[in-house]
């Protein structure tokens, strides 16, 4: 879907990650996944950040997997999803670490993490992805099968298993420290 | 006097909705295919490419080109020689904005207290700004504003001694932080004096300007240009991954201003700039 130096191959994920995925995984490089991503935004955060603290299971096992930091529209007649892009990622980083070290292997978003977020990335070895900002009807193409998980009262903001295909992303923040804004920032800043 | 129904009211605002929500207007595709032309960073322009393909999926398909379909900031003008029969403005637009998020298949974006922070789930209330104008028109405006880059956007009383120079320094400072959040390419809309409340309304109401205009003030015009110029210079580029087109353009608005006052208000505005008007004749 993007542009790449043709000396590069195209890197295909499929979740569950293993950590030999992600150890590879290099910031500004871009990767198709296929498989599972679910969906939560500020309110699921906030209900999962209760449920750890009181002691309780998360209502899907994090282990290996990818959020999606996502509230798509409600799909018109005939479609299972409307329009599907990335939410801000920062308004997240105070709940991320922990899920992190539960064994969350990646999120993906739009817009900078904080320093402990990234930090949390380089000690559980996990990624950070940048989806399409604002390309919400294009990215929904790659979203194959919608399946509630939790939270439903939530409405747009409850957990959804998106079965996806080829789903485009730019590694922004890897398990090396490396952020993939900072070096085109670098990389393109007239002096 | 000129009579408009409440129901005809209503029915055009649902309709804005649904319309700025799936149709990005000319000037904003333009100013985007203009960017992708001129964009040197391969990475960008193929962003660029992508966010027109986009745009151009969700006019023809009549879903929203973005899952933020924001809140409804809705905008009046009011003809004093108008009178509305069976209904009330603001009870008429709101109506209007349930019904086309509803029937658009919009988001529902509008919790009802920041305490409890429970969904409406009808997106209402819109947020309201009736301007009275001599005559017998009426003109609303529905901009369909998403929370990425309006939280990015800052507002700050200045000291008059630090002159436009501060004022440069803070929006290139707000722009820079808000990076791939604010969805980039953005649009500035820069409010220069007035009052804490009018200052924050300028810039809002400058996004609304068509991208290609010239702001009439020459002052502003050339702040304009400066601006667009400094911050194309980042490098931050299309959603943050590299290039000379992190802005499409920079509006400013300027009202007069109290002696001991410089207000600022950097209002930005992302790449999908919806809205739509309708006026009554």
């Amino acid at each position: 879907m993007f542009d790449r130096p043709s000396s590069e191959p195209l890197i295909r994920l499929t979740t569950p990650l293993k950590e030999k995925d992600v150890l590879r995984l290099r910031a500004g490089q871009w990767v198709v996944i296929s498989g599972t991503l679910y969906t939560a935004r500020d309110a699921a955060h906030k209900r999962m950040a209760e449920a750890l603290a009181r002691g309780e299971d998360l209502p899907f096992d994090v282990d290996g997997q990818i959020i999606y930091y996502v509230g798509p529209t409600p799909p018109p007649p005939g479609r299972i999803i409307g329009a599907a892009g990335p939410t801000t990622a920062g308004r997240m980083d105070s709940y991320t670490p922990a899920l992190l070290a539960l064994g969350l292997k990646g999120t993906i978003g739009k817009g900078p993490r904080s320093a402990e977020v990234r930090e949390a990335l380089k000690q559980h070895k996990a990624v950070y992805f940048g989806a399409l900002g604002g390309a919400g009807a294009l990215l929904s193409q790659r979203i194959r099968a919608v399946e509630p998980i939790a939270y439903e009262d939530l409405g747009p903001e409850a957990i959804r298993g998106l079965t996806v295909e080829d789903f485009p992303a730019i590694v922004v923040n890897d398990c090396q420290g490396n952020d993939a804004y900072e070096d085109a920032r670098r990389r393109w800043r007239k002096a | 006097m000129k009579e408009v129904a409440a129901s005809d009211i209503c029915a055009r605002v649902a309709e804005l909705c649904m319309r700025a929500c799936t149709v990005l207007p000319p000037d904003v595709v333009a100013a985007i295919e203009a960017a992708r032309d001129r964009e040197e960073s391969p990475i960008g322009r193929d962003v660029l490419s992508r966010l027109l393909e986009n745009a151009a999926l969700a006019a023809e398909q009549g879903i929203p080109m973005c899952q933020d379909t924001g809140l409804a900031v809705v905008f009046v003008e009011l003809g004093e020689d108008v009178r509305l029969t069976g209904g009330h403005l603001e009870a008429a637009i709101a109506e209007g904005v349930r019904e086309g998020y509803e029937k658009g298949y919009l988001r529902k974006s509008v919790v009802r207290s920041p305490f409890d922070r429970r969904n409406t789930g009808d997106n209402t209330p819109p947020v309201i700004h009736t301007q009275v104008i001599p005559g017998a028109s009426l003109e609303i405006t529905v901009a369909a504003k998403g929370a990425g880059s309006e939280n990015m956007s800052a507002l700050r009383m200045m000291a008059p001694a630090g002159g436009i120079d501060a004022v440069k320094r803070l929006v290139l400072e707000t722009v820079e932080k808000a990076g791939a959040s604010a969805c980039p390419p953005v649009v500035v809309g820069l409010g220069l004096g007035g009052s804490f409340e009018q200052c924050a309304l300028i810039a809002k109401r400058a996004l609304l300007r068509s991208l290609d205009d010239r702001n009439p003030d020459p002052a502003a015009a050339d702040l304009e240009d400066e601006l667009l110029a400094l911050i194309n210079a980042t490098g931050i580029g299309p959603m943050g991954v590299g290039g000379r087109t992190t802005a499409l353009a920079v509006k400013v608005g300027t009202a007069p201003c109290h002696i001991a006052s410089l207000p600022v208000a950097v209002n930005l505005q992302c790449h999908a700039a919806r809205h739509a008007s309708y006026r009554w004749k």
